[in-house]
């Protein structure tokens, strides 16, 4: 059974979708609300085990159909990817819980969806092929269009439009780097790709590193880097806030996958072609922060305040992979989880508040008071702390362990103020935005009791907002984790053995 | 053949970028497909280019590499089911925004300003 724990992260998923499609599920949304839920809870399950055998057992390496590396697709479970399987599958059973108040009967099949796009996230973090991890892509995108479109209307069709047209030509561009790299290297399976990069010679390596550019661009587009950016905050914020919630995730997708190709096929070992990209990394890393906090002091409504808090939170990791050392790997890893959280919780309180005050919705401006006052404010200034870094919550040890460990890198100089200036713009905007949402009313407003927020979304909520302190209270714990999975992450040779055998 | 294979990759993508660059959703889709015509023979090509041999071992002297066909195969699968996938979202953009330009609002310079000329005349 453990030998096959490797793949269930990314069939369960898919059998779940599968299962609610079918007759007794697919024309009862109640049922299908029950196995929605189960569904998620037993692929979190999963996920947290699989999480735990690898930390105990090391890298896993599933070859599926017994293909062994290089010739077949495997799926590398190794401690950085577990970790964010684990992370999306519990927000995908956030998301399944919190959607059963209501939001999923806006269209045919959300929960269906919302299931194959943990199946496209989760496969993406465990494949170890290039190819397959366009193909994985591919699944997650095509859910997340049908996502964003899901309860929409004209504001989202255009957001999508333009949406899936953009993704579209990052799949192409996608696929372009992929035949160049396939034609120089020989091989798409990441590890081999790898141990071929150190071996190149004359005019190859220029079209290996024309290749390994245009990944960057494709990387840079999923994970909203700055100037592919812009169809971030407009996608987040017209889309249903319970879908920008799972949405979270996605970014990371890119970001995630920036670790592995810059790290193993062009990191350290890579002769002339290594830390090609980290140039180019650094500076559009810190331009997306300062776009992001710009944008956080300019937005207009909560939901587009969190979006661009994204792209602030994306500007971060991609400073830290950009580094390239095992603490900032780390520390980015610490962040990722952290960041994902809390940017999720935020957009569901963003649409509480959003359905409580009624026509003013989530506009940063005085209105009806909200009804929950007590239960939404409490959840959104730990949220806002937890966002901005300040202490005790988990976004403090983030943050210092994000500053000392790019303290020692060549552009930490330029880090530090850039940084800290933009988590002071987000400070100020946030608070702005609690104060004006939670404390201005105008006339006798009257807080409307019959929109409170359904027991389910408020115990989804509060799993997102508690996942701060406790990653607060089990601080050792989860560092010692990042640390080992940074280590791991880095660890060259440990990982081409575990896939390539005695290669 | 290199020569004809590759600027005939070359023209396509042209193609397709400028009609992407058109901004109305037609143009935009059939820019798309022309782009992924292009993307399949470029995957094609990486496996390198030859004549007259088999992908199956066996079957002649040298064979050809056939992990670029299998990539290729399930690159046009997954073009197909995204072309879909767009034309519909177009169909719906058409209804949902009344025009098929990609921001929908068509940004047609002689009305706003015969309308900046009827206020002008108003005022």
């Amino acid at each position: 059974m453990s030998q096959h724990l490797t793949s269930l992260p990314v069939l369960l998923p898919m059998l779940a979708a599968v299962l609610m499609l079918m007759p007794p599920c697919g024309k009862n949304l109640k049922i299908r609300r029950y196995v929605s839920v189960l569904m998620g809870l037993i692929t979190t399950v999963v996920s947290v085990s699989l999480l735990a055998y690898v930390k105990v057992n090391g890298t896993q390496v599933y070859a599926i159909g017994d293909w062994s590396a290089p010739f077949g697709i495997v799926l590398v479970a190794d401690p950085i990817s577990t970790l964010l399987v684990s992370l999306t599958s519990f927000l995908g059973l956030v998301c399944a819980l919190y959607s059963c108040a209501g939001d999923d009967e806006q269209g045919s099949f959300f929960h269906p969806l919302l299931h194959f796009l943990i199946l496209g996230v989760n496969g993406a973090f465990l494949t170890g092929d290039a190819f397959n991890l366009f193909v994985f892509f591919e699944v997650l995108l095509i859910a997340s269009y049908s996502l964003l479109m899901h309860g929409g209307d004209k504001r989202n069709t255009r957001a999508a439009l333009q949406y899936v047209i953009l993704n579209l030509v990052g799949s192409s561009v996608f696929l372009i780097a992929l035949g160049i790299l396939y034609g120089t290297l020989g091989t798409l399976n990441m590890a081999d790709m790898a141990t071929r990069v150190m071996e190149l010679q004359g005019d190859d390596v220029y079209l290996a590193k024309i290749g390994g550019l245009l990944l960057l661009v494709v990387f840079a587009l999923k994970g909203a880097l700055l100037p592919l950016h812009l169809w971030l905050p407009n996608t987040y914020s017209t889309a249903m806030p319970v879908v920008a919630a799972l949405f979270a995730i996605m970014t990371k997708v890119g970001v995630y996958s920036m670790m592995r190709v810059y790290t193993l096929i062009f990191g350290e070992q890579a002769g002339e072609l290594s830390h090609m990209a980290q140039h180019w990394l650094w500076w559009l890393a810190l331009a997306t922060i300062v776009m992001g906090a710009i944008g956080v002091l300019a937005s207009q409504d909560l939901r587009k305040m969190v979006a661009n808090l994204v792209v602030v939170s994306v500007g971060t990791l991609v400073a830290l992979v950009a580094a390239q050392t095992v603490d900032s790997s780390a520390a980015a890893i610490y962040y990722l989880v952290h960041s994902t959280l809390v940017s999720a919780a935020l957009f569901l309180i963003a649409d509480l508040v959003g359905k409580q005050r009624g026509k003013v919705s989530d506009r940063i401006t005085a209105g009806r008071p909200v009804a929950q006052p007590l239960f939404l404010g409490g959840a959104f200034i730990f949220a806002a702390v937890t966002v901005i870094g300040m202490p005790p919550l988990s976004g403090f040890i983030g943050k210092v362990w994000i500053l000392e460990s790019t303290l020692e890198s060549a552009h930490g100089h330029w880090f530090w103020p850039i940084y800290l200036i933009a988590s002071l713009a987000v400070l100020v905007s946030v608070s702005k935005a609690g104060s004006t949402v939670f404390w201005h009313h105008t006339g006798k407003g009257e807080a409307n009791t019959e929109e409170n927020a359904h027991p389910v979304q408020m115990v989804a909520v509060l799993m997102l907002v508690s996942a701060s302190p406790l990653m607060v209270i089990f601080a050792g714990p989860v560092t010692d984790y990042a640390q080992f999975a940074a280590v791991e992450l880095h660890n060259f040779y440990g990982l081409i053995q575990h896939v390539l055998g005695g290669k | 053949m290199e020569l004809l294979y590759s600027s005939c990759v070359g023209l396509l993508v042209a193609c397709g970028v400028f009609l992407i660059l058109r901004a109305r959703t037609f143009p935009v889709v059939l820019g798309l497909t022309m782009l992924s015509y292009a993307v399949n023979l470029f995957l094609f090509a990486s496996g390198r280019l030859s004549m007259n041999q088999a992908a199956v071992l066996g079957y002649s002297e040298s064979y050809a590499d056939p992990l670029p066909q299998a990539l290729v195969l399930t690159a046009i699968v997954i073009g197909f089911a995204m072309t879909a996938f767009v034309v519909i979202l177009a169909i719906r953009g058409r209804a949902d925004l009344g025009n098929d330009h990609v921001n929908g609002v068509v940004p047609d310079k002689s009305k706003t300003n015969s309308r900046q000329v009827k206020e002008q005349g108003k005022a």
